[in-house]
């Protein structure tokens, strides 16, 4: 069971008062980019075995959207933050770096 | 005028703790920026208690106020009085960005009484009532759907749903109250 603290309103949040919205910190391309940027942006995505940032949304609380990091293969959380940013917080990649030493980063 | 009629008018069910769903009850959203002075002081008139910090409850003879998310408040009222605590709350704000609704009848409340009262709930929802605080108001989900919870007194909470889920909540409260179906003798 994934359970994560909402960075707004501060609940311990278990797995079914949330609402799963894919990987976090894309790069959005609209109008005027090019066929592979838009195919990039709308289809592919890291999927990996390890630490991923996702979006997620305390759909049933507060409702607000937020940031988490975690690892798929083990459940672990790093961490929760804002969605009002285009990077993970430094601590928190600190955090994750001392933890995962061969994690290349979110990008 | 119509005759305003809450969702389950009343309806009872007695188990190991007793639901009841709780009649007419005002109740209004009102977003925006909690934080501003003006905003406090239209609630203050409006509910009779201050903006409550977050995740709390604050109530006063039948009136007050909800933290349900961080630019959202739960503002009680007697059932008749929220025309007019709408209309107050609109003006106070009118200059600012802000969005105020009697949800009055789009929402049904319930009361769960007994000592045993917390088990009911624990059932249904994911959370740790061993760890709500007082005055705590906890967004969840109830069994399926949407729900807003409280300690409303020793050994009774309170809890709010959709309207429109009001039956489906009843019969789930119910289901969980039912006699023998306690988790444990404390
Ligand atoms: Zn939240």
């Amino acid at each position: 069971m994934l359970i994560l603290d909402c960075p707004y309103c501060g609940v311990k949040a278990e797995e079914t008062e949330l609402q799963a919205g894919g990987e976090a910190h894309l790069k959005r391309y609209g109008p005027g980019s090019s066929d592979e940027e838009f195919d990039g942006y709308m289809f592919m995505r890291k999927n990996p075995k390890g630490v991923h940032f996702e979006r997620w949304r305390h759909a049933y609380g507060c409702g607000k959207w937020f940031l988490a990091a975690r690892c798929t293969a083990t459940l672990e959380v790093f961490g929760t933050y804002p969605a009002q940013t285009s990077a993970p917080p430094a601590d928190l990649q600190a955090k994750i770096k001392s933890k995962r030493p061969n994690w290349e980063g979110y990008k | 005028m119509s005759n305003a009629v809450s969702a389950l008018q009343g309806k009872s069910a007695v188990g190991f703790a007793t639901v009841t769903e709780a009649g007419l009850q005002g109740m209004i959203t009102l977003r925006g920026d909690l934080k501003s002075a003006k905003l406090k002081k239209a609630v203050k008139s409006a509910a009779g208690v201050d903006v409550p910090a977050a995740r709390r409850i604050t109530l006063k003879s039948g009136r007050g106020a909800g933290w349900m998310s961080p630019d959202e408040l739960l503002i009680l009222v007697p059932y008749a009085e929220a025309r007019a605590t709408v209309e107050a709350l609109s003006k106070a704000l009118a200059d600012d960005h802000h969005l105020v609704a009697d949800v009055s009848d789009a929402r049904a409340m319930f009361r769960i009484k007994g000592d045993k009262a917390d088990q009911v709930l624990a059932k249904l929802c994911p959370v740790d009532l061993k760890t709500l605080a007082d005055g705590e108001l906890r967004r969840t989900r109830a069994a399926q759907v949407a729900a807003a919870l409280w300690q409303s007194d020793k050994g009774e909470f309170t809890l709010v749903s959709f309207r429109s889920v009001a039956d489906y909540v009843f019969g789930a409260l119910e289901l969980s109250a039912r006699s023998g179906s306690e988790l444990s003798a404390s």
